[in-house]
């Protein structure tokens, strides 16, 4: 018989050992699911984990957009696995890193056409504070009312399209647009384009802003006091209560710092890869950050590797969609089974298994 | 506005969310929070809609749809119940997985119209003037849903098995020193609140909007979990819940066909702005009758 044995720590080894392991029954079972779709599984996965970064024709295209996609996912997912690590569940970071987008827009779109170096700044923040603000309202229902995170963020999350649809048709619309719904290109616009920083890197303001939030969530939660009570709080909350720790601060951190990060993903994304306010700009990081924070371990370091290997896998998802017409919407679930195994795999490094001799129950 | 007319399309538009709430309604009392809903759901749609438009028989649509989603809340079960994976973080999972799924799935099915669900005829009720046409007009799967809900009722009131499900959600250390499965009890409630997901998924498909088209239930799973919340964790709650959701979805949509000076992203909205509402409400006064080991994972340690 299979027996469970809780171990009294975590096991060290498992924790790092798991996502690889989660990686490679993913392209297990992806590969299987390639074969069932008609197409040969060895090369689809080859196209998806090894041609964007080393095929001789591509990989010069693909290697940039490495980082234009990992810099969103990374920063989101540092939020959210604050929040996690509090067992504060903010599953909105789509409708936060809309918010971010349209409020930043639109405080850069009123001052359209200034130059001046200030601008841009000025609009991250706004997007920032959009974002926070955004995520401010579960917070605000959660310490007042006791209403649970996870729907009124997700509510918000359809909320906030519907508010991008109402932007990118109405008040944001480019007025010389000749009526088409999105807003100015900022591509054009040079004091608030988010170009590459290095040309041929992918390295925008966005991914800049993902590896400073990557080394600052690491000081938060390893170095600072508040990052311990954010530990405490996920990981003993009575205990957290007893040493004084406020559980409403800790929730207005945690969904503050989440929603300001999105907020800042979303400004980015729409200023520089995305280019306008339009209904679908480059969205759907919001929930594949979400595996990106559980694939990371929930830890800065591992979330840096963890997004820069879900940035591969759309990279070579749309490769595979262009090469071996590979539907686009199995690479969605392939980011999903990727969460799935990992969860499952997480078996060894909460619990030993043990073989025993059949018990007299 | 006909009000007979309003009647009946809000008993249409209710269906979905009540079957998937209280089948979640289930899982929650044998002490599981699956937060897969969505995912079962947009499952339920894809397979049902399929399964229908290539054997042309939309009952065998819902047949299908109820055993692929109860598969699929399975895998949930066996990660959540035998894995002790984290309940939250795997519902969210299946939500994703079953949205990939259904994208896959349903991409060969785009622009094809279900065959539809014929309106059950019976005698004499729906020749009653104004009630017949209101609530004696619909398809077989409206009536279902609200037998449903009645035997659920009936079950977690009246039978042995209602009363160990109720224990294993209360308190699951107790009813495990009892004697009682935990786990089986808790997959069996997993897998019934998977197939009644999707079968509601299955009458977004088939009957609400009957064709395909990607992410078609549109928040419909999370609306149902709020709606348990909202319901205090009976059935006679979620009955109200799902039909004042379906009241709020047609009456916004009927103002939006009617062109009123509100915008329609403000229209569209509302369906998610007052569920926010309620949940606050509800929770203001004290969410009462959760189960008490509502999320909690069970391992039993001898």
């Amino acid at each position: 018989m299979i027996r469970l044995e809780k171990r009294p720590n975590p096991s060290r080894l498992w924790t790092g050992l798991t996502p690889i392991l989660a990686v490679l029954l993913t392209m297990v079972v992806g590969g299987v699911m390639f074969a069932l779709l008609g197409k040969p599984p060895l090369e689809a996965i080859r196209t998806i984990f090894w041609d964007p970064l080393f095929h001789p024709q591509f990989a010069g295209y693909s290697r940039p957009q490495l980082l234009v996609k990992a810099g969103p996912l990374i920063l989101i997912a540092i939020g959210l696995s604050v929040g996690f690590r509090a067992g504060i569940w903010n599953i909105g970071a789509e409708g936060q890193y809309i918010m971010g987008a349209v409020c930043g827009a639109a405080v850069g779109l009123a001052f359209y056409p200034a130059e001046t170096v200030l601008l841009f700044p000025l609009m991250v923040i706004a997007g920032a504070l959009g974002g926070w603000a955004w995520a401010m309202i579960p917070a605000v229902l959660k310490t007042r009312f006791g209403t649970n995170e996870i729907l009124v963020s997700l509510m918000l999350v359809y909320v906030a399209e519907n508010i991008l649809a109402s932007a990118s048709a109405g008040w944001l619309r480019n007025p010389e647009g000749m009526g088409f719904p999105g807003s100015r290109n900022f591509k054009q616009w040079a004091a608030v384009y988010n170009d590459e920083l290095v040309s041929n890197t992918g390295m925008h303001w966005g991914v800049v802003a993902a590896f400073i939030a990557v080394i600052a969530a690491y000081v938060l939660m390893a170095r600072h006091i508040q990052g311990f009570n954010i530990r405490l709080t996920g990981e003993a909350p009575r205990a957290a209560k007893f040493s004084g720790v406020s559980p409403a601060r800790i929730i207005f951190l945690c969904l503050g710092i989440s929603g300001a990060l999105a907020g800042m993903a979303g400004l980015f994304e729409v200023t520089g890869p995305a280019g306008q306010i339009s209904i679908d700009f480059g969205s759907g990081y919001g929930f594949t950050a979400i595996i990106v924070a559980f694939l990371g371990r929930l830890n800065p370091f591992g979330i840096l590797l963890a997004g820069l290997l879900m940035a591969l896998t759309y990279i070579g998802g749309e490769l595979a969609q262009l090469m071996l017409g590979l539907p686009g919407a199995s690479i969605q679930l392939f980011q999903g089974m990727l969460l799935f195994f990992l969860l499952a795999t997480d078996v060894f490094t909460n619990y030993r298994i043990r073989l025993t001799g059949r018990e007299v129950a | 506005m006909d009000p007979v007319l309003l009647v009946a399309s809000i008993m249409v538009s209710a269906t979905p969310i009540l079957l998937a709430a209280i089948g979640e309604m289930v899982v929650e009392k044998s002490g599981v929070l699956n937060l897969g809903v969505e995912g079962m759901m947009i499952t339920g749609a894809v397979m049902g809609f399929a399964i229908a438009v290539t054997t042309g028989s939309p009952v065998l649509g819902f047949l299908g749809a109820a055993v692929a989603s109860a598969v699929l809340s399975l895998s949930f079960g066996l990660l959540t119940q035998y894995l002790l994976s984290n309940q939250v973080a795997t519902g969210l999972g299946l939500t994703l997985v079953g949205l990939g799924l259904s994208a896959l799935i349903g991409s060969n099915y785009e622009g094809q119209r279900a065959p539809s669900l014929a309106k059950l005829d019976i005698p004499g009720l729906g020749d009653i003037p104004v009630l017949g046409p209101m609530v004696f007009a619909h398809d077989f799967v409206v009536y279902l849903s609200l037998a449903l809900v009645a035997a659920v009722w009936a079950f977690l009131k009246y039978t042995r098995a209602g009363l160990i499900l109720r224990a294993v959600g209360e308190d699951h250390e107790s009813a495990h020193a009892l004697g009682y499965k935990v786990v089986r009890v808790r997959m069996l409630a997993i897998a019934f609140g998977g197939a009644c997901a999707g079968l509601g998924g299955a009458y977004v498909s088939l009957v609400r909007v009957p064709q395909w088209t990607e992410g078609m239930t549109a928040g419909a799973g999370w609306i149902a979990l709020a709606i348990v919340v909202f319901a205090s964790w009976r059935p006679l709650g979620v009955l109200i819940g799902a039909y004042l959701f379906g009241g709020v979805t047609v009456i916004q949509l009927n103002l939006q066909a009617a062109g009123t000076t509100v915008p329609v992203e403000l229209l569209s909205m509302s369906p998610y702005l007052i569920t926010i509402i309620v949940l606050v409400i509800i929770s203001a006064r004290g969410a009462q009758g959760a189960p008490g080991s509502l999320g909690r994972p069970f391992h039993a340690a001898s």
